[in-house]
């Protein structure tokens, strides 16, 4: 299978990703659309590691994907003080970062 | 092999709707489960290359846990459906243009560094590659700094998650109970 496949399936998984950071108003859509944009970089790094026959983009991906755990984690904490402060779970009503 | 390739058009169609479902669905359950199937056919897609430890570790790790987490959080915050922008709102025009834009952009980049392996499939590797044994002696040996600090950035961001979400200034606390009036006593009045 030709790895360019590959390469083009990752840049589509990330640019829809990227669309939905942008038009998406719910936070916890918008992290998912986050880990979207991540999954597919991790694609292009495994891929890139295939293509050259060396681990290191698989330990890359891996990296990348305690990143995403870390920031999945952080993320759904806003949103649940959020919600527990009675703010309404929607990015165009955010406008400051006060506890 | 023609079984390699009906394999990953099947699985790109899946991992592509899957991503399509999360961006285009309004209730957020939904794209919570959309991102499953896009998560389980990227799975697949990491061993047509080789990469079978992380296949594994995206199943159990992402698909399995992470996934979790959000459910527990939709389940928690409600998951109704989201309100729609209004229809000449700039940003859900521009949006869709922005990331057509990144999309051209990426594939000239991608394709221009993938070219010089064009109708290759890739470096000849071992029946080891990627194996749990392989990456683990990589992140032993090679990469052990970044896999401590990896370790100490999931210490730092569990604990910032309990300081976040836990219960602040009785928010949450039902108002106390009315007391029944004490009889009145006389009380030594301390002014300082």
């Amino acid at each position: 299978m030709d790895i360019v496949w590959f390469l083009v399936l990752s840049a589509f998984i990330f640019c829809i990703g990227a669309a939905g950071v942008i038009v998406r108003r719910d936070p916890l859509v918008i992290l998912l659309c986050l880990e979207l944009m991540l999954n597919g970089g991790n694609l292009a790094l495994i891929s890139f590691s295939r293509m050259h026959g060396s681990e290191a983009g698989q330990v890359f991906a891996l990296i990348v994907m305690v990143i995403a755990a870390c920031e999945v984690v952080i993320g759904l904490g806003i949103i649940v003080a959020m919600y527990r402060n009675r703010l309404r779970i929607d990015v165009d009503e955010m406008s400051e970062l006060r506890g | 092999m023609w079984f390699e390739q009906v394999l990953f058009f099947i699985v790109a169609a899946g991992a592509l709707a899957g991503a399509l479902g999360v961006v285009m669905l309004r209730n957020p359950f939904y794209c919570v489960l959309a991102l499953v199937v896009h998560l389980v056919a990227l799975a697949a897609l990491f061993l047509l290359l080789q990469a079978a430890f992380l296949a594994a570790a995206q199943v159990v790790v992402y698909a399995g846990a992470v996934m979790v987490l959000y459910i527990f959080v939709v389940a928690y915050i409600g998951g109704q459906d989201e309100a729609l922008r209004p229809d000449d709102s700039l940003i859900s025009s521009f949006g869709p243009l922005f990331a057509a834009a990144i999309g051209v952009e990426l594939c000239f980049a991608l394709i221009g560094t993938g070219l010089e392996t064009l109708d290759t499939r890739g470096a000849d590797v071992g029946p080891g590659f990627g194996s749990p044994g392989e990456i683990g002696s990589l992140l032993l040996r090679r990469f052990l700094v970044p896999f401590e600090a990896a370790s100490y950035l999931l210490l730092v961001a569990a604990v910032g998650a309990v300081v976040l979400a836990r219960k602040r200034r009785g928010i949450e606390e039902a108002p106390p109970a009315p007391q029944p009036e004490p009889p009145p006593t006389e009380t030594l009045e301390v002014r300082v």
